[in-house]
């Protein structure tokens, strides 16, 4: 067969995804490629919609809390802080001062959560199986101290309006006996969670900072590492501002920005953190700045802890508006049997007004657009997810980089898609 | 912080006062709203001007404002006729082509002056709402507006590629209008003749499971009230 003449060459468009391990989800990329160099990227996103906004319209405030956690599956309650932050500024209330501590504890733990599910996905994508398993077990210790306040693992719901749903544990889970663990394992492995839920997370703490230097030992100078990472999706602070980054893409872009410290919301003004800041803009700064995020958080929940074990107290503002009856006040008192009925059939109004709440996830910036008109459900609910503008300056990130280097990107960015479709 | 979003309001009256008018809003917000022929103008200023500089377009919002304000239950005053007395009759539906229903909210942020600005800009023509597209000013419009588009229905005049972003490929309607029903038109169903998945109508029934009710509860409207700005 004859080789086709030069002017018949044309450019290969190739579908990535929406079934790929690397496509983080359910992204499909239509890649248009000139060999293996990326030409156009068109991201064809929506997969996982499921019309969270518009499902929050139909219901009472709190029973979109949950849907909160199935936004970012992995920064569970970074997303509901947002919500129920933008709850509270309209209702004009405040949580008590232990409930916003208990707050800034779980949304660092959520950060810790958040970068170990990106570290090993990202470093598996471009070829380091160890830190996944590595960071896998980090994670699956914060996962019980979620599961010990909270009840589950992921979706936590622990949030409300007014504080959060209640007071820190005693005690923590413990693990069983079983044909694969012996009595001795078992013991080894309870011996952290002896005490209350506050020992366990101090010990996690303690340990930690060597974890992490596991995982920089296994990565920060690996020669492969960083040929996959130095100087790909470089992107300058001015662009980055223009695409609308946040949280680290925009600080590995060398912008000394975290809303914790310019806007601080809940105690974040009474830690005391340092915000780590890129240089190159390329995406081995952005995994430094998250490496780097990890021991600040670690710092943060430090201090929270501290505090926590000095100042008992209340962890729900005492308003009847917003906080249901007591359990045990309803089994004798009508009125408390019928203000629980109201309180979960009709839900509390919020006056009428719009806010713009945002926290610092650990992707970026969450924010909550919430519109009220006076009634017991949103008007409108926007949420403003970081990896959403993230993932809209892929092709700009890619445009010239080689097909393997689009896997690098995507997991430079931390794409989630349940924040992305929503 | 309520006192430099009073100073910042001083600056961004100076500067638009002809385009742009203040609206309440809590008191460490400052919001917006403009006319959808100054929009670009407005726009440009608020990131041009040094004393500005909003860099950056965090979040850009459609609504529909087709009920706001319409709730499913009478709370104000008490009726005689019945368990269900308190439902409100059909006939106060609002009218879906009254003017204004459409508006698109932009969220502002100045990484030089740690400001936030809101402004708000509402679509004149309901029947085919439409306003310029921001994306020339800031670049991160580009996605925000096409789910706008997809959800809302509003078009970006001067977008260069406004396609549908979250629905399904062949989606009909704009899903995020409130005359669009929650469980959508259409279903999707294996079809073991044809051998391939088809589209039905949905068999699901429409319904409320929690009233709209409005309340004006005197206890938390102060809130809100900020003594700057009249209400």
């Amino acid at each position: 067969m004859a080789a086709a003449p030069l002017n018949e060459i044309r450019n290969y468009t190739m579908n990535f995804g929406p079934q790929h391990p690397a496509a983080h989800g359910v992204l499909r990329l239509v890649l248009e490629m000139d060999g293996e160099v990326i030409q156009k990227a068109d991201p064809h996103i929506g997969l996982l919609h499921r019309g969270t906004e518009k499902l929050a319209e139909s219901k009472p405030f709190n029973q979109s809390i949950g849907y909160m956690d199935r936004l970012d599956y992995v920064s569970m309650m970074c997303s509901e802080h947002a919500y129920v932050l933008a709850i509270e500024r309209l209702l004009g209330i405040e949580p008590p001062e232990r409930a916003q501590y208990i707050r800034v504890l779980f949304d660092e733990i959520t950060r810790i959560l958040n970068h170990h599910l990106w570290l090993g996905s990202h470093g598996l994508d471009i070829g380091a199986m160890t830190v996944f398993l590595l960071a896998f077990k980090q994670r699956e210790e914060l996962m019980d101290v979620y599961e010990a306040v909270s009840g589950t693992r992921m979706h936590a719901t622990y949030y409300r309006p007014g504080g959060v749903y209640r007071d820190l544990p005693d005690s923590m889970p413990k693990y069983q006996v079983t044909r694969w663990h012996s009595a001795r394992d078992v013991a080894r492995l309870n011996e952290a969670r002896s005490g209350t839920m506050l020992d366990f997370i101090q010990a996690f703490t303690e340990q930690f900072p060597a974890a992490v230097d596991d995982y920089e030992a296994l990565l920060t100078d690996n020669r492969i590492w960083k040929q996959r990472t130095v100087n790909i999706g470089v992107v300058t602070p001015e662009r980055a501002m223009q695409l609308g980054f946040s949280g680290p893409m925009l600080r590995g872009s060398g912008i000394a920005w975290d809303l914790r410290k310019k806007q601080p919301y809940e105690v974040y003004d009474r830690m005391d953190f340092d915000v780590p800041v890129g240089v190159n803009g390329d995406c081995y700064d952005r995994y430094l700045v998250r490496i780097e995020e990890m021991r600040q958080s670690n710092r943060i929940i430090r201090q929270c802890v501290e505090w926590l074990r000095a100042h008992p107290g209340p962890v729900m503002i005492d308003d009847r508006k917003v906080r249901p009856p007591r359990r045990e006040r309803m089994k004798e008192d009508m009125e408390s049997l019928i203000h629980h009925f109201k309180f979960f059939t009709e839900g509390y109004e919020v006056p009428a007004g719009e806010t713009y709440a945002a926290v610092e996830a650990p992707k970026g910036e969450f924010g909550v657009y919430l519109i009220s008109d006076g009634a017991n459900k949103p008007y409108r609910l926007k949420c403003r997810a970081p990896g959403f503008a993230h993932l809209a300056a892929l092709e700009e990130m890619v445009k010239g980089h080689m097909l393997a280097d689009v896997v690098a990107v995507i997991g430079t960015q931390d794409i989630v898609f349940g924040e992305i479709d929503r | 912080m309520s006192e430099s979003v009073e100073a910042l309001a001083g600056k961004v009256d100076a500067l638009l006062e002809a385009s742009v008018r203040r609206v309440p809003a809590l008191a460490h917000e400052l919001a917006y709203e403009t006319d959808a022929g100054a929009l670009l103008g407005v726009c440009r200023t608020l990131r041009d001007r040094a004393e500005l500089r909003f860099e950056m377009l965090m979040d850009l919002a459609g609504v529909d404002y087709l009920h706001f304000g319409y709730d499913d239950w009478q709370t104000e005053s008490a009726t005689r006729s019945g368990f269900s007395r308190a439902r409100l009759p059909q006939e106060a539906a609002p009218n879906p082509d009254a003017p204004g229903r459409f508006a698109v909210v932009y969220q502002l942020l100045s990484i030089a002056h740690n400001q936030r600005l809101r402004l708000k800009v509402r679509c004149p023509d309901t029947a085919e709402p439409a306003v310029d597209s921001v994306i020339d000013v800031w670049a991160s419009a580009n996605w925000f507006e096409r789910e706008a588009f997809d959800l809302f229905g509003i078009v970006f005049r001067g977008h260069p590629d406004l396609r549908r972003i979250l629905t399904d490929y062949g989606f009909i309607g704009h899903p995020f209008r409130k005359d669009f029903p929650l469980t959508g038109n259409v279903e999707v169903q294996y079809d073991p003749d044809k051998q391939r998945v088809v589209y039905r109508p949905v068999s699901i029934v429409p319904r409320v499971l929690v009233p709209k009710v409005i309340r004006h509860d005197h206890r938390y409207e102060p809130a809100l009230r900020d003594p700057q700005v009249p209400r």
